[in-house]
């Protein structure tokens, strides 16, 4: 039941499956879409798929809430059940794993030496610093020991979530357990954030595949964030932004304006000041997102968004139109108040490039840079 | 000669749970501890926000039952202060709820137990065409029980086992004595497991609708922030509703032609497991699914009371809010009470957070001193099980007709007597009869939605009290519910517009509490007593018993905080 030699490809094991060659374009052409890559790019995902035997991938769980692992389960493009069984070699994972115990425990070790330097790290939450690491503890050792004893042979470490890549609730003031997130905890590494509370599942499994196809980390931002999804705020992107523009407004819960969907900015929206992709990608197969459902948003995938509350209190100072009418003015003045700071409006600014496949670079790289400011 | 079985981490839940098991020479279990072994802080966290953002603190207790803390918390600020939200909110609130409880439900018996169950290597033995036989007679109206179906399915498995990655299924315990399905069986079980994973990803887009996102929807105190609009395009429209209505119609065809007949399969091979796992047999449901406002439990679906030493001839009256029926104890637990206090209820609730543990890496945790992050909380002084056994017997043992219908149903077909209901199956049947009721109800609540949109109702919030200006200095609220685990209650108090103190006590923290100050073992503890094992190094009964309860651990290791204490005061050795 061990993993053994030869390693086969994705293209190899489905077709073991059965899959024929047809099948296996058409998911390769799905791959692609749901990536936003064009059609040219097929050709590249399906030589990877053909040639790239399955990556372990060890997926740990510190501080969290299980939600990240709940929304990758929800992925629509592809379904966990291709990632899981075609895709990756899911080898650890508290949440799915049919071993339990020191059984399981084996199993990450066995990875760590069979596939030294090449297996994937994910990390759902964060681990506590406080006390010796004694608030989570795995097989009786520290969640935090366990991580370092892990990231050392990693070949990238994924950022799962908020809490993985920001801290999250438990990190929020006062901090209790001395919460941290991986990028202050693990150097050396190429680490990829994927910020959300948590990350939408297409964008969870968009950029795993997007690994998987290139054998490289995606364009990061100075965050260490793939700029695939989050390199515009939603603000910007939102369906409702025209309201915004003609001073149309909810101004209490359920009054005409929320009936008739008009702008959420009053009610403490935060889609000013979050970069991610709700707007554009959607939640739940396309289904919706929160300011679709009239519900405003809270900022989830930014650093720190539960200190910047309360979430119903609008957003001081951002000037309204009528006032000053240019959105880009409008978009300066959210920059420099909401703390995300002047790096996150040249990401912008960077991002409006849109994605070029000559540009990737090489793992290690964006993820130093993403370690900046601590 | 006892033997000491470790099993850590214990997988298939959610969060951090060790369980140990003193085993005698016969290999039966003579004692067992429970230890949660995270903390996270939440209630700390909670002191002086805003009260109306404390669903979403909350909701990140857990993303496997989200939406169940949320719900709880607007519950207590609506309570403190007085709101009494709108119909459409209550029912859309119900709605929510209850695609949760068929959602985590499907999920935990395919994904989370049903390995306990099945064993999937045995599946490559199994005749497609036997299998597709089988699955018709099991359940004849569902579409793909066709033997080309399963031949695929067996490919794929037989496939990906070849391949020799076998990811999440490697290393475990295929092959063991307590693995009992035919081949056909375990093959219909993984046809399914990948069948539930499928549709599991489309229930929740109810959540979606209402709420933006799944995990993790958005809730508002006053009511639902979804506005309904019936001749408007960008609010709760008709075309929401069907999209809503369609779904619900799929989930009932999932339940009634996927999980019930599996369920009902795969327990008929196990009826032994009838009598080990009973534990307690002492049960407790707060009641809940309102439909006359969440004051009036004689209206709620699941109905309230308790259930003591099995007998299913009385249920008794509870009322979470007498501070002298519940409290929490720490005698086992790591925290410490000032002045040698035994007991609190939670709305007086204090913690130091007090590590007594040994230092990790650690081989084993001392069963006599502290030995868990999970506090216990006892009714009356009696240890509780909570969860959906526990609300089926009350609502049969309530002589709800519903109720006596589904479980009459099953014990008949699986030719069991009720008393059979306590144990490791017993438990396991109620979740999924269970979610026979929960997806009639969801579609029944939809009915109500509809009835009252057609009556001209369209609110979904009462602003009365948004406006903190209009809140009393000091106030006190408390949100029970039942969530998919079990009973949990929020208790807040706010004072000057801000959260004072924050106190929560959910499901698993009922059922894998550690002993009280008596020595009395918490649900998941008694549960494990007299059960043999056949390989201890294998230890799949320890998991069967642990996972029939559907463990939420991130739930279950809180902490409740004194009154104003400042966090400096948190003492932690």
């Amino acid at each position: 039941m061990e993993p053994s030699e030869p390693r086969l490809t994705t293209y190899d094991v489905l077709r073991k499956h059965g899959v024929d060659r047809r099948a296996f374009l058409k998911f390769c052409t799905q791959t692609a879409a749901a990536m936003g890559l064009s059609a040219a790019l097929v050709p590249q995902i399906v030589d990877a798929m053909e040639t790239k035997p399955r990556i372990p991938v060890l997926w740990l769980h510190g501080l969290e809430c299980t939600c990240c692992s709940e929304s990758f389960i929800r992925s629509a493009h592809p379904i966990a059940q291709d990632i899981i069984l075609n895709m990756i070699s899911l080898d650890y994972d508290d949440t799915l794993q049919a071993a339990a115990g020191f059984q399981v425990e084996e199993i990450r070790r066995n990875i760590m030496k069979q596939y030294k330097g090449e297996y994937i790290l994910a990390v759902e939450g964060n681990a506590p610093t406080n006390d010796g690491g004694v608030y989570c503890t795995v097989g009786g050792d520290t969640f935090l020991h366990v991580l370092e004893e892990t990231a050392a042979d990693a070949k990238m470490i994924i950022a799962w979530g908020s809490c993985a890549s920001n801290g999250c609730v438990q990190a929020a003031k006062p901090n209790p357990t001395g919460a941290k997130p991986i990028r202050k905890l693990i150097t050396g590494k190429p680490i990829i954030n994927v910020p959300g509370c948590p990350p939408i599942a297409d964008v969870m499994t968009g950029v795993l595949t997007y690994i998987l196809t290139f054998g490289t980390l995606p364009e990061l931002d100075r965050q260490g964030r793939p700029k695939m999804f989050y390199a515009q705020r939603l603000h910007d992107k939102c369906y409702r932004r025209a309201f915004f523009d003609a001073g149309q407004f909810v101004e209490a819960w359920d009054d005409e304006g929320a009936r008739k969907g008009w702008c959420l900015y009053k009610m403490g929206c935060r889609g000013p000041t979050t970069y991610n992709s709700c707007s554009t990608v959607c939640w739940n197969g396309g289904t919706g997102w929160p300011v679709k459902s009239g519900n405003p948003c809270i900022g989830c995938a930014e650093d720190n968004f539960w200190d910047n509350g309360p979430f119903s209190q609008r957003l001081a100072n951002v000037v309204v139109p009528g006032i000053e009418a240019t959105p880009d003015k409008i978009g300066e003045a959210l920059v420099v108040l909401s703390g995300v700071g002047v790096a996150a409006h040249l990401t912008q600014a960077v991002a409006r490039n849109k994605f070029k496949k000559s540009k990737s670079q090489e793992p290690g790289e964006p993820a130093s840079d993403a370690a900046e400011k601590e | 000669m006892s033997t000491r079985v470790v099993v850590d981490p214990v997988t298939r839940i959610e969060g951090h749970l060790r369980v140990e098991a003193i085993l005698n020479d016969k290999n039966v279990i003579d004692d067992a501890i429970s230890s949660g072994t995270m903390w996270r802080g939440i209630e700390v966290i909670l002191q002086g926000r805003d009260p109306r953002d404390a669903w979403a603190f909350c909701e990140r207790i857990c993303g496997v039952c989200t939406t169940v803390h949320a719900l709880a918390s607007v519950r207590a600020v609506e309570n403190a202060l007085a709101i009494t939200i709108p119909k459409n909110a209550e029912i859309i609130r119900n709605i929510i709820e209850l695609t949760q409880y068929v959602q985590d439900h499907v999920i935990h018996f395919y994904h989370l137990h049903a390995l306990d169950w099945v064993d999937v290597v045995s599946a490559l033995k199994a005749d497609p065409a036997a299998t597709a036989a089988l699955a018709q007679k099991v359940s004849p109206h569902w579409p793909t029980s066709t033997p080309g179906y399963f031949s695929d399915v067996a490919a794929t498995l037989k496939k990906f086992v070849e391949s020799g990655q076998l990811g999440i299924f490697q290393n475990a315990y295929w092959g063991h004595p307590a693995y009992k399905l035919p081949p056909e069986a375990n093959l219909m079980a993984v046809a399914h497991y990948l069948e539930a994973l499928k549709w599991q990803k489309e229930i929740v887009k109810i959540h979606t609708v209402f709420g933006g996102k799944n995990p993790h929807p958005h809730y508002l105190v006053g009511g639902v922030g979804s506005a309904i609009n019936l001749n408007g395009d960008n609010a709760i429209n008709i075309e929401r509703l069907e999209f809503v209505h369609g779904l619900i119609k799929d989930a009932q065809q999932i339940v009634e032609g996927l999980y019930l007949p599996d369920l009902l399969a795969i327990a008929s091979f196990y009826p032994e497991w009838t009598t080990y796992g009973g534990g307690l047999g002492n049960y407790m449901a707060y009641g809940d699914i309102p439909q006359n406002g969440v004051n009036d439990p004689s209206h709620f679906r699941f109905p309230r009371g308790v259930i003591l030493n099995q007998n299913l001839a009385e249920v008794l009256p509870l009322d979470p809010t007498d501070t002298h029926q519940i409290q929490e104890e720490v005698a086992h637990s790591w925290y410490k009470y000032p002045n040698g206090a035994r007991g609190l209820h939670p709305s007086e609730g204090i913690t130091d957070v007090n590590y007594t543990g040994p230092k990790p890496p650690y081989a084993q945790l001392d069963e006599n001193g502290g030995y868990s992050f999970v506090k216990a909380p006892r009714w009356k002084d009696h240890a509780m099980e909570v969860g959906p056994l526990a609300r089926m017997l009350v609502g049969f043992a309530s002589g709800r007709t519903e109720y006596k219908d589904v479980v009459t149903e099953a014990l008949g077909r699986l030719k069991l007597t009720p008393a059979c209901l306590f144990s490791t199956l017993g438990r396991t049947a109620a979740r999924g009869l269970e979610t026979r009721l929960a997806v009639r109800w969801l579609a029944e609540e939809y009915d109500r939605l509809i009835a009252n949109l057609k009556a001209g109702d369209t609110a979904t919030a009462d602003t009365a009290r948004w406006d903190p200006k209009t809140w009393p200095a000091d106030c006190k609220g408390f949100g029970l519910e039942e969530a998919p685990r079990g009973s949990l209650g929020h208790w807040v108090h706010i004072r000057d517009g801000k959260i004072a103190n924050y106190q929560i006590v959910v499901p698993s923290t009922w059922n894998a509490s550690p002993k009280d100050g008596k020595g009395q073992r918490g649900a998941y503890e008694a549960a494990l007593i007299g059960t043999p094992m056949a390989d201890p190094k294998r230890p799949v009964e320890i998991l069967r018993t642990i996972h029939s309860f559907d463990p939420c651990l991130a739930c279950a290791t809180h902490v409740t905080s004194a009154e104003g204490e400042t966090l400096a005061e948190v003492i932690v050795r």
